[in-house]
Parts: C-alpha cells; sequence; structure tokens
C-alpha cells in the first residue's frame, strides 16, 4: 500500500463504510464548499496547458509553489453540471496542499473509486483520474526542478 | 430555429415519445404521470430535481448486481413498485447529457414492455436553463402492485453471438462511439476497475455515429427528423427497413441511438448490443478492423 498524504488517507477512511446515499450527500457537501481559482493565480481566458483534457466538465488545475517546497492546488469547473468534478477538486486541494511533493506524485489514481465508488462511470472516472494526473504533472516538474537546482 | 421548434413540427415517426418541459411542468402534480431521473452522474438528482421526480439508477436499479445482466421481472416488479409506478402509470425519464441514461433506462424499461413511457425533450439541462423549480426532497410513493412480462431479450436486445451473424452477413452496425475509440486510438484508461477493454477498434464494417450528433449541444433537445436522416442516411446511408445493431461501449450510448432510430425515425428492426465493446473487444477471436 503507498504511503498517502495523511489528510487524503483520513478521507478514504471516512468513505470506506459509507453507504450510496451517505457518499453521494458528502460529495455534494464538498461540491458545494468549490471555490474557483483566485484571480491572481489565473483568469479567464484560462490557458491551455492548465486544462484538463480527459474531463468532460472542462476542468483546469493550477499548482502554487509555495516557500516551503510543496505546493497548493487551485481548481477551475466551467460545467455548471460538474457536480464531481467539483466534489474531486475540493478533495485533491485540501488533501494534498501543502503535502511533500514526493507524496504527492504517488497517489494512485484507484483512489478515485476509493472516494467516488466503484461503479463510476467511465467518462467521470477518466476525467477525475486526468484532473490528478495533471496536477501529479505539476508536483513532478517542481521536483525535477527542485533536483536540477541541486546538481 | 429548429432545437426549439414544437415536437410536433420536427417529423418524429412517433411524437407522442418525446413531451417537452412545459408538459412536465403542468404534469408535476398528475397521479397518472411519473417522472424519472436517470443521470450518468450520481450526484446530480440528490443536489436537485424535478419537484417529485424519482431517480432510477442505471448501476444500483437496472443491473443484476452479481452477474452482468439486467434485471429479471421480479426485481423489476419491485423497482416499479417502489417509485410507485402501475401497469397504466405514464412514466417522463429525463437526465444529464442529452438524455443519455434516461434513454438508457426508457430502453430497459421497454425489455418489460411497460407500455406508457416517454422522454422529456431537452432533459436536466433545458429544464435547468430555463430556471425551473428543483427541490432536494425526495418523494415517497405509495407502493404499487405492478404486474411485468418476462424481460424479452430478442426483439430490441442484441448478445453477442447474433453480433457476430450479423456482421458476417454484412447487415447494418453502427458503432455511436468516440472516433478515437472507433479507431482504436482510445480503448480504455489504465486502473479502471469496470470498464477497461483489452483490444481497440470497432466491429470491421461498422459505421461510425458519435450518439451525440442526435441531439442539439446548446440545450440537449433532439435534432428534427430531417436533420437526423441527413447523418443517418444521407451521410452514413442507412435505410429505414435496414436490420440495425448499434453499440458503444457499454449499451448506454446505443441506448440513445436505438432510441433516436426506433421511436424519432420510425425503423422497425434496431437492437442495442449492450455487451458492446467491453465485452468484444475483451473476447477471444473475434473480428476487430482499425
Amino acid at each position: 500500500m503507498t504511503d498517502l498524504p495523511e489528510p487524503l488517507q483520513q478521507l478514504i477512511d471516512d468513505f470506506a463504510f459509507v453507504d450510496r446515499a451517505e457518499r453521494a450527500e458528502l460529495l455534494i457537501e464538498m461540491a458545494d464548499r468549490f471555490g474557483e481559482v483566485p484571480g491572481r493565480i489565473a483568469t479567464r481566458p484560462f490557458p491551455e496547458d492548465h486544462y484538463v483534457t480527459r474531463c468532460e466538465s472542462q476542468a483546469y488545475v493550477w499548482a502554487e509553489d509555495l516557500p516551503d517546497g510543496t505546493q497548493k492546488y487551485h481548481f477551475a469547473v466551467e460545467n455548471p453540471q460538474g457536480l464531481s468534478a467539483k466534489a474531486w477538486a475540493v478533495i485533491l486541494g485540501e488533501s494534498l496542499s501543502g503535502q511533500p511533493l514526493e507524496k504527492v506524485v504517488q497517489v494512485p489514481g484507484d483512489v478515485v473509486f476509493s472516494i467516488f465508488g466503484k461503479d463510476v462511470s467511465m467518462g467521470k472516472g477518466e476525467g477525475m483520474l486526468g484532473m490528478l494526473g495533471l496536477l501529479q504533472h505539476f508536483a513532478r516538474k517542481s521536483l525535477a526542478s527542485r533536483s536540477n537546482a541541486n546538481a | 430555429m429548429t432545437s426549439t421548434a414544437q415536437i410536433s413540427t420536427r417529423g418524429y415517426a412517433n411524437p407522442d415519445v418525446l413531451v417537452s418541459t412545459d408538459w412536465v411542468a403542468q404534469h408535476l402534480n398528475d397521479p397518472s404521470v411519473r417522472i424519472i431521473e436517470s443521470n450518468e452522474d450520481q450526484l446530480l438528482y440528490p443536489s436537485g430535481h424535478i419537484p417529485g421526480a424519482v431517480q432510477v439508477d442505471w448501476a444500483a436499479d437496472l443491473n443484476d448486481q452479481l452477474r452482468r445482466d439486467y434485471l429479471d421481472r421480479e426485481h423489476f416488479e419491485q423497482l416499479m413498485s417502489r417509485i410507485g409506478v402501475g401497469n397504466d402509470t405514464t412514466v417522463v425519464f429525463y437526465g444529464d447529457k442529452n438524455n443519455w441514461w434516461a434513454t438508457y433506462a426508457f430502453w430497459v424499461f421497454q425489455l418489460f414492455g411497460h407500455k406508457n413511457a416517454k422522454v422529456m425533450d431537452g432533459g436536466r439541462l433545458k429544464w435547468e436553463k430555463e430556471g425551473r423549480e428543483m427541490t432536494r426532497e425526495v418523494p415517497k410513493y405509495t407502493a404499487t402492485q405492478y404486474r411485468a412480462s418476462e424481460r424479452d431479450d430478442s426483439t430490441i436486445r442484441a448478445f453477442r453471438d447474433q453480433v457476430l451473424k450479423h456482421q458476417a452477413a454484412g447487415k447494418t452496425l453502427v458503432d455511436v462511439r468516440s472516433p478515437q475509440e472507433y479507431s482504436g486510438e482510445r480503448t480504455h484508461m489504465p486502473e479502471y476497475p469496470q470498464e477497461g477493454v483489452l483490444r481497440g477498434g470497432h466491429i470491421p464494417g461498422a459505421r461510425n455515429v458519435p450518439w451525440a450528433r442526435a441531439a442539439n449541444p446548446e440545450d440537449g433537445t433532439f435534432k428534427s427528423a430531417e436533420e437526423l436522416r441527413a447523418i443517418y442516411e444521407q451521410e452514413q446511408g442507412l435505410k429505414q427497413d435496414d436490420d440495425v445493431i448499434a453499440y458503444c461501449r457499454i449499451g448506454e450510448r446505443s441506448s440513445h441511438t436505438w432510441f433516436v432510430l426506433t421511436h424519432l425515425l420510425g425503423y422497425e428492426n434496431v437492437r442495442n448490443y449492450d455487451g458492446s465493446w467491453t465485452e468484444w473487444g475483451n473476447s477471444v477471436g473475434l473480428p476487430i478492423e482499425r
């Protein structure tokens, strides 16, 4: 089992014993908390290289480098019906921001299914994996530039 | 504009199968009507729905929980009883994404021969865009005594071996997936537990008509019969008396195309291959074209 960032592990534990209705309720509460990327990070039109190509809800991801070497993650979701994408953005933002990048890049894709359940449809699962993948791409880039600077 | 044209003026073979958002708004308290929401996104219904609407979920309600198959007659009767539908109730489906899961639920209901079934044109998107009322309140209805026929798998459903014969005979196949899935460049995503496929491509001879082309993207309504004929007939060469099998990945998008060909264009011989690519692309020895 990969050593997950602690807040993410806690969330997965919270979701382990919920039934379908409770899962939906928890995720809707999260989606309600969604806050879009602040204007100091990005404004519309959002740049293409932050666009999640596999997400049907037109999601964007940004990583803001923090002084302690970690990152804070920001999101935009353009589809007003993209509730799952918004909930997932809140989960990723709250549970991976400020976590060691070495752990962030190792988060396996199957956490999507631990949280959203096994019967997430292909399109939705793919979009959410795409959001995680782009976030991890930014984390990897930051790690690489750090190791180059140390070389 | 065609998308806002009255349903009755769009030239459909069976215009009564569609109802407008206005019609639904006028029948919210009609005891002979049950509004049913079916979505891909499981969070949508609990986050707000048409007042009085019940949810029918493809994974929890329409599938057998053990085998890959649909529910049987007994479970269908239980479902109908639970959502307060009697044999004479008019059910009206609506949902997200151009009604794709709504038409899937509609199709499954037809396996059991529920006669009074309709789809709300434009689905959830149109209802929301029109600023109509939504609620989070989940209604409770008095349980009914519903008597269903045995599931009929022979008329509108196709199985793998039938598709193989159909293909060998050169009959019409419509692959309603994206061009990337059709070409085989995209197969499945890694780590995906349910719908992975081993081989990419399509059933030899299948034409590629992505399902959503039948809908107007701005409000999810169905295109007019004339526009639909331009796609399926002028462009793809289908004919109304063709023996047609439609497929996608798991059979949900192709039920949308089944609905369009059968009810809007009046094709009499259309089946949905629900095994679709997740069965075909994983089966040993079946022909594939790229």
